[in-house]
């Protein structure tokens, strides 16, 4: 017999803003609960982890060459890893389950970047995606790497290990598209110009990030941080002739209003979930 | 009552010496370098192992071989945690370890401009892809004997 659901999803369908709780009853002694805005921190950090690895895994099978099929697919396979372990420390802080955190939300309680809600297009788009948002993780997971409460930053530390394998990946397919004379640089420019609007979102300000700053968890502000991101993009993209990536769309709102395309993603990585509330392998 | 805990904690450590690691069965967990911290007590016995990388599937295969083997030889409880507090890196795999890996045509783990054929020891190789069939292993191509070989991700 099926349990019911548990976690932040009501019954009726609505769920409360996991970015509004707060970090109380922490169990880790290291766990400072007087560092507000963990929580939202670690679910907008996981929510990318998790909708990015998820929508690539998509090309497992159907990559342009078989080694891109077995590299997307360790790719993907790395991040959701690595949402998993975000889930896991945002379940410590708030004594939540780590699974019911990452299914058991509406669409619209998700926090992930809207840079990652442009379905998965074709592999130019998704090569894009790829180095625009890891670009920006390894600067932000750099600007976390000293942070304060020491299980985040032990994991920082391993995951920066593993997301240099992804930036070589993925840089050196942009060098590639972008120095083809034809299809493959038109459809990289017709990415980026698509994305464009949307690509500074990894770093929109968080509500609590005074306090993230204030508690030694992350080392400069959300705007800093975009500006250092901006910055490395240009050196690469200048030489590429690529087109640079224009000011945020609606900045305040880069994390919320969800389209079509992420309903459907989470129509999908839902779907095993909630054909069996509780399941346990 | 006195407990031999030093004679205890270096059987345990032997009896993990002869687990094999699920992804690259050649190499014990000891050779791959995880354990961390065995500590054995009079009921109990911690495990604390560090994953290679952070989403590696092998984890719960891993914790549920060494929690079955451990309680079978000691007959007590087992637990084995894991931890990020210090980083598993591909120089904690032993030098017996390395060979073990190089007999069985996966390359130890080296910088790219070190790496080298485990068939023929040639230098000339290239990177076909820097992930492989497992989260830990390239794609190398050697152009002396010509064969592909996988190699352990150097992290």
């Amino acid at each position: 017999m099926a349990r019911r659901i548990r976690g932040p999803s009501a019954p009726d369908g609505r769920s409360t803003p996991l970015c509004c709780l707060r970090v109380t009853n922490v169990t880790t002694v290291t766990a400072p609960s007087a560092i507000s805005g963990l929580d939202e921190l670690l679910l907008t950090m996981a929510d990318d982890e998790f909708v990015i690895g998820f929508s690539d895994s998509e090309w497992t099978g159907i990559a342009p060459m078989l080694e891109e099929d077995v590299a997307m697919s360790s790719l993907s396979q790395d991040e959701l890893g690595h949402a998993a372990a975000l889930y896991g420390l945002l379940g410590e802080a708030t004594g939540q389950d780590p699974d019911a955190i990452a299914y058991d939300r509406e669409p619209d309680a998700y926090r992930h970047a809207r840079l990652l809600d442009h379905g998965r297009g074709d592999w130019a788009m998704t090569i894009a995606r790829r180095y625009l948002y890891e670009t920006a993780d390894s600067v932000r997971l750099e600007a976390l790497a000293l942070a304060s409460w020491k299980p985040l930053a032990d994991l920082v530390g391993k995951l920066r290990r593993e997301e240099r394998y992804h930036l070589m990946h993925i840089g050196s397919w942009l060098e590639r598209l972008a120095s083809d004379d034809g299809e493959g640089r038109d459809r990289l420019v017709t990415a980026l110009e698509t994305l464009g609007p949307h690509a500074g979102t990894v770093f929109t300000p968080l509500e609590s990030e005074g306090f993230l700053v204030e508690g030694g968890v992350l080392a400069r502000p959300m705007a800093d941080l975009e500006r250092d991101w901006r910055a490395r993009v240009a050196d690469t993209f200048e030489p590429l002739g690529l087109p640079l990536t224009p000011t945020t769309r609606d900045p305040l709102r880069g994390r919320t209003d969800h389209g079509e395309a992420f309903r459907w993603l989470w129509g999908e990585f839902t779907s095993v979930r909630r054909s069996d509330p509780g399941a346990t392998w | 009552m006195v407990i031999d805990t030093g004679a205890a904690e270096g059987d345990v450590r032997g009896v993990l010496a002869t687990l094999p690691d699920p992804e690259i069965p050649v190499l014990s967990v000891v050779d791959l370098g995880i354990v961390h911290r065995v500590v054995v007590r009079e009921d109990r016995i911690d495990v604390v192992i560090l994953p290679t990388f952070v989403g590696c599937p092998a984890l719960d295969v891993i914790r549920a071989t060494i929690t079955e083997r451990l309680e079978v030889r000691f007959g007590r409880e087992v637990r084995v945690e894991t931890t990020f507090e210090v980083p598993w890196t591909s120089d904690r795999i032993t030098p017996a370890g390395r060979t073990a890996l190089r007999d069985a045509g996966i390359a130890p783990p080296a910088d790219p401009s070190d790496m080298r054929c485990p068939m023929c020891e040639s230098p000339n190789v290239v990177m076909d892809s820097a992930f492989g069939p497992t989260q830990c292993r390239s794609l190398f191509y050697c152009r002396s004997c010509r064969q592909p070989f996988e190699a352990l991700k150097s992290v």
